[in-house]
Order: C-alpha cells, then structure tokens, then sequence
C-alpha cells in the first residue's frame, strides 16, 4: 500500500491530536476531579418506600455545610423537594446557604428521566432500577434550574426544580 | 452541467430488460426516501416555528410536539435513510459489478418492506399510539404495529445485503481471483457493518418491546434495553453517513473530473468502519449510572479510534479535489478552490456537505470526549451537532446526489436547474444557522427534545438562541421545497433525456497494488464479532439472568 508522504503527516498530526485531547479528558478525571456517573445500586421501583435512602426522601441537613438528598423521579416532577408557593405558583424548590454541600441519590420510580442541574456538572440519567448518586458544593448564591433532560411523556416539559442558594448567613424565607 | 450531461451507454448489461426493471423498483424506492423526506422535514418547519412561538400542532393534525417529534425522527433517521441507502448501495453495487443485482425479487421485496414499515409506523404514531420518539426507550411503550413498522424497516435492510451478496458470488463465480471492484466494496461492506449493528435493536424489539406491547410480557429492565438499543444506535449514524462517503469517494471524483489516489486505502477505510462502529455505543450512556466506569472508558478509546478513518477521508477527498482544481487550471494556493465547478449543484452540495461535516465531526468528537460529554448531554447541543452530520453531510449530499440520481433513474433533465444551483447554498446557510442558536442554548443548559416554549422553567436568556433556531430551520425548509420543486418537476416534467451512466471513479494506484487481505469480507465480519463480544459481552452478561425491574407505561 503506497501513501503519499503527505498523507502520513496529515495523519500523525491526527493521531497527535487525538492523543493529546485523550490526556486532556484524563487531565480533567484525575487533576479536575470530574467524574462520569457510576453503578451505585440497583433497587426495585416497587420498593423503595423500604430500600435506602429512598425510605427518607427529601434533603436532610447531616452537618452544617452537609447535606444528603433523596430524590425519586417521577412523571412529572422530582420527588424530594418540597412544594413552595412563589408568586401564587407551587414549585418544587428547596433552599440552601451559600457554601453547601449536597451529594444526591436519585433513581426513578417509572420511566427513564434525567437530571441537569443549571451552573453546576451535574448530568445524569435517573433509571427506574437503579440509583444515580451525585455531589455538588453550591458556592454562588443565586437560582439554579433542575431540569429533566429526558423524554419521559407528553407532560416532560414541565418536570423541573429548582435550588435557591441564599448569600451565606442569611435568613431563610 | 457536466455531472447531469448523457454520456452515451456503454452497451453494458443496463440495457436489458431484466435490468431496465430494476430500475423501476430502484425508481420507486428512492421515492420512498423523498415522501420520509418531505414529511419529516415539514415537522421540522413545524418545530421551528414552535421555537419562534408559533404552535401549529393541532392544525398539522399532531396532538403534541412530542408526536411531531417522533414522526421527525423516524421518518429522517429510519425511512428517510434506510431507503435511500437500500436504493443507493444497490444502485453502486450492480454498477460496480456491471451485472444486474442477481434477484429482482428480492430487490421488489426489499421495496415493499420500506414501504409497509413507512405506513405502519406512521399510522401508528399518527393514531397516538407511538409518542416514544425515535429512540422509543423503555418503558416507555408503542403499540405494536410501530415496532412491527420498524422491523419491516430493518428488514428491508437486510434483504438489499443478502442481494448484495448473491450477486457478488455470482461475479466471484464469474471473475475467479479479481479484486472486488472498489464501488462494490465499499457498499457491500457498509451493509455488512450496519447488518451486525442492527442485531442490538433487533434483539431489543422482538425479544422485549414488542411482546411487551402485545402483552406477553409485563415488565423490562430499562437500563438493559437502553445497551440494546445503543448497540445499533452509533452504528448507525456510520449506516446514514458511509452511503454519502460512497459517493464522496468513489463518485464525486469522477464528476469532479479528478481520480482517488489509492484504491488500498479506500478499502483500509471501510474495513475500518466495518470492525469499529459497533464497540463504540456506550458513549451514548457515559451519563447511565448502570454501566461500569472501566467499560464507559473502553468505549471511549474505541470511539477515538474510529474518529480515524474520518480524518483519513478528510485527507483523501480534500487532495483529489485538489488535484481535480489543479487541473482545471486553478492555481496558487487557492486558485483550485475557485475554479472548482461551483455552479453546479451536485458538486456544491456535496462540498458544502463536506464542509459542515468538519464541525460536525468536530462537535461529534467533544461529545464523545467523556467527562465533556456531561456539559452537552441531552442538551440543545446533540441536535445542533446532528443536525450538521446526518442533516448536512447526508442529507445534503442526498440532495446533491439525486440532482444526477433522479435523472438517471427516470430517463428525465433536471427541471428548474436554476432552483436546482441555488437550493444547497440556502440548505447550509440554514442549518449552520440553526445549529448556532441550539449549540449555544445547549450551551446554556436548554434541554433538548422538550417542548420548550410551554416550559414553565423557560429563561429568558434562551430566547435568542431559540429565535437562531427557528429561523434557520425556516431557511432549511425553504430550501427543501425548493428541492422538491425540482425533484417532482423532474419526475413529472422533465424533458426527456438518454439516462447516461454511473459514474465511477478511478484511483492513480489501482487495485492491484492494495493489499489483498482487505477482500476477505468473512475475515473482518469475524474480527468485527470478536471486537463487538469484547466491548460489549461483559457489559450484557452482568444482566443475566435477565429480570424484569419496571412495568411498561404509555407515554401520554
């Protein structure tokens, strides 16, 4: 097989491009600390009024700063957030301090949802049968959107959240 | 314009009856592909009007956007492809080998499949028993005779390969020690990939999705189906894409009055194609929680890896139209690029089909690219990168490729030629347009398949983006009308005109200097099975024995 020489160098340059962007990605797991979703558990939708940490749903303060969140999808809303009234609407909305830490567990109590945090790394599917856990430390004070990013009925387009991070040291509403 | 002009039969075999018929079916197939065209493109102007305010559903006869949707993505992403590969890849094939395809039969049969797969499907979903979108997810669930309209689709797939394989044994039979002429090479390998590839929906849709809609089942795992259902799902978008390399490679050049300069490395390039598209899905699931970090990160390299033969295409195709510039005079380092034929529509569409597929590949690789893939995934992002690969790269050049197909296939000029040169300049105006406004949306945390304008979490910073959008999908369906234009008036009105032939393109270094192993096809289907078991045996084997975790629900 013949190749012109310029070919070869067109191709080395590729292939060092590939690479290099190969060690970026591993740049990014093991100096940034970004990580993929990973099996966690595998639950029974059926049972998760019994299964943990479903069996307590909703946000729990463990420590100042420290929270934990159990979350169960559903059509169409995120199970777990508390209903609030804002502007004569109820919303799922829960509100942290600036600084707080929340690590997620999710799973879906009927078909395939996801979960896409606004202004955060947070990406992940949320699959009946199994548990998706996540982590983020919220510093910014501000509103950040949890939107279901997966197609899961004709009503998808309103299953949506949201986290109110207050400046640290203010008064809850 | 050279690309349409007759050049006068060779007294080939495509005088005769028997293969006058088959150009009748071909004929008729590939409308199959302009009907799915047309219907999924007017969706497509229907979302774009949605994402400029406009809600037309009801009128259109679709109840819901999701609807709309699915019928956008089976009729594009299935029946618009499928049929234009079955009819295409024939078309190369029987040329290539200069003997008609060995079964009429089987062609017809592959025809008729399209065409109940494409009714069935759509009476399905148009009756409001499929709002699953093209990826039907369990479990989420259809009615069957949605899944029995994609089994026809797929089906008809595999009859155009067992075609395409009868008739190269017979030439093999015919032509004892011969390289398979490169043309064929290249189609029948795409079948034979796309034919394994298709294994994981298959399997998906009649061992789960389908009893389960007839109600001989009651409940799925859907993290499980979800790996079936993306083993076929990268595969195939290399199913939509190596038809439009086909004519890239092994067409165009001709056309272009240029030659390919390697024959071996054409057939490195498929080969490639043929072994690694498959053990590359996972990259689909990087965000599942179900599925192993250690195989997520296989995939990855797998992925990387057929990222390859795209740059070798690149390279290829960019120094034959070089060389094709030069020729016609063109110099400095630019002059080729100017004198290329531009004027003529099969040429343009097809080089500006190459051009957005740069930032599609490039848009392609960042969402493969891992711990990237959790800023774009199911976001605005991932349609404005298709939308530039099979959006652009095929359907345009679809598009380009019938500006000679239709002529050739009805024995008709093309009719409003002047319609004909502008309609692929409109096309990529259009659709980079479009792809802007939803990659900075998705950029910006805009979901993707999501009726968008009724979301009560609807920010006020997409707006813009969402506008970008719409007005590019407008531009692109103003462009696919003014295609339809030419293509009806051609069929219905054309003057008439001696049909010409395929055209083919030759190599400087033919095949006689490429390596001979690349023609032993049973070889690389065994080392693509080998690779697919490796990448994805571990990862289906932790589900069995298989158990049933959720019951099946209807989407609406």
């Amino acid at each position: 097989m013949q190749i012109e020489r310029l070919e070869k160098v067109f191709l080395a340059i590729g292939v060092a491009f590939l690479t290099f962007a190969l060690i970026a990605i591993a740049a990014s797991v093991f100096m940034s600390n970004i990580h993929l979703p990973r099996p966690e558990a595998r639950v029974n939708p059926r049972e998760l009024a019994s299964t943990e940490p479903f069996n307590n749903p909703g946000f729990h303060e463990l420590e100042p700063g420290k929270w934990e969140a159990a979350i169960t999808a559903f059509r169409f809303g995120f199970g777990g957030f508390p209903s609030v009234e804002v502007d004569g609407q109820r919303v799922s909305q829960i509100e942290v301090p600036a600084g707080t830490e929340i690590t997620f567990h999710a799973t879906s109590l009927d078909v395939i949802h996801g979960i896409m945090i606004e202004g955060t790394d947070i990406n992940t599917m949320v699959i009946p049968g199994e548990v998706s856990k996540f982590r983020f430390t919220f510093n910014e004070p501000g509103t950040y959107l949890v939107i279901c990013h997966e197609y899961c009925g004709t009503q998808h387009h309103v299953m949506y959240a949201r986290i109110v991070v207050t400046e640290a040291g203010a008064v809850a509403a | 314009m050279s690309s349409i002009a007759a050049t006068p039969e060779s007294g080939s075999f495509a005088r005769t009856d028997a293969a006058l018929d088959q150009v009748g079916i071909l004929r008729w197939h590939l409308y199959l592909s302009f009907i799915s065209l047309a219907i999924g493109g007017l969706v497509g102007a229907l979302q774009a009007l949605e994402r400029l305010g406009y809600n037309l559903y009801s009128e259109a006869g679709l109840d819901n956007y999701y609807r709309g949707l699915t019928v956008h993505g089976v009729t594009l992403a299935i029946a618009f492809t499928f049929t234009f590969g079955n009819t295409f890849l024939s078309l190369t094939t029987r040329r290539a080998l200069d003997r008609p395809l060995q079964s009429t039969g089987l062609l017809a049969l592959s025809m008729l499949l399209s065409l109940a797969g494409i009714v069935l499907a759509s009476y399905a979903i148009l009756s409001g028993t499929a709002d699953v979108l093209f990826t039907f997810y369990a479990p989420l669930q259809a009615g069957p005779l949605f899944y029995i309209g994609a089994v026809c689709l797929v089906i008809s797939t595999w009859v155009t390969l067992v075609n395409q394989l009868i008739t190269l044994a017979a030439w093999r039979k015919d032509n004892p020690g011969e390289r398979i002429p490169l043309l064929a090479f290249a189609s029948i390998t795409t079948y034979l990939m796309w034919f394994i590839a298709s294994l994981g929906i298959a399997v998906e849709v009649l061992a789960f999705l389908l009893p389960g809609s007839l109600g001989l089942l009651d409940k799925v795992d859907p993290q499980f189906t979800r790996i079936l259902f993306w083993f076929s799902g990268h595969a195939i978008v290399y199913f939509w894409l190596l038809p439009a390399y086909v004519s890239w490679y092994l067409i165009f050049p001709k056309q272009l009055g240029g030659k390919l300069y390697s024959d071996g490395l054409v057939r490195f390039v498929f080969v490639l194609f043929l072994i690694f598209s498959i053990p590359t899905g996972l990259h689909h699931q990087y965000t599942d929680p179900g599925i192993p970090i250690q195989w997520k990160t296989i995939h990855l390299f797998m992925t990387f890896i057929i990222f390859f033969p795209s740059l070798i295409t690149a390279f290829t195709l960019m120094s034959a139209i070089e060389t094709a510039g030069r020729a016609k005079g063109g110099k400095g380092l630019f002059g080729w690029i100017r004198v290329l034929p531009w004027h003529d529509p099969v040429i343009s569409g097809q080089l500006l089909a190459m051009l957005v597929f740069m930032l599609g590949g490039a848009t392609g690789l960042i969402n493969a690219s891992y711990t990237l893939n959790k800023v774009v995934h199911n976001t605005a992002y991932i349609p404005g990168h298709f939308h530039l690969t099979v959006g652009t790269a095929v359907a345009l050049t679809v598009m380009a490729v019938s500006y000679w197909l239709v002529p050739y296939l009805t024995g008709r000029a093309l009719f409003a030629p002047g319609m004909a040169k502008i309609q692929p300049w409109l096309y990529a105006i259009g659709v980079l347009i479009f792809s802007f406004g939803q990659i900075q949306g998705g950029l910006r945390w805009m979901p993707r398949r999501t009726a968008i304008d009724d979301a009560p979490y609807l920010l006020d910073s997409w707006h813009i983006w969402n506008v970008l959008t719409g007005i590019g999908g407008l531009v692109m369906t103003v462009s696919g009308v003014l295609f339809f234009i030419v293509i009806a008036g051609t069929i219905f009105a054309g003057a008439p005109a001696e049909r010409g032939e395929v055209p083919m393109a030759e190599t400087v270094i033919g095949p006689k200097q490429s390596a001979a192993i690349f023609d032993r096809l049973s070889f690389w289907v065994v080392v693509a099975v080998v690779l697919v078991l490796f990448a994805y045996g571990p990862v289906i084997i932790q589900y069995l024995p298989w158990n049933g975790v959720t019951p099946f629900t209807d989407p609406i």
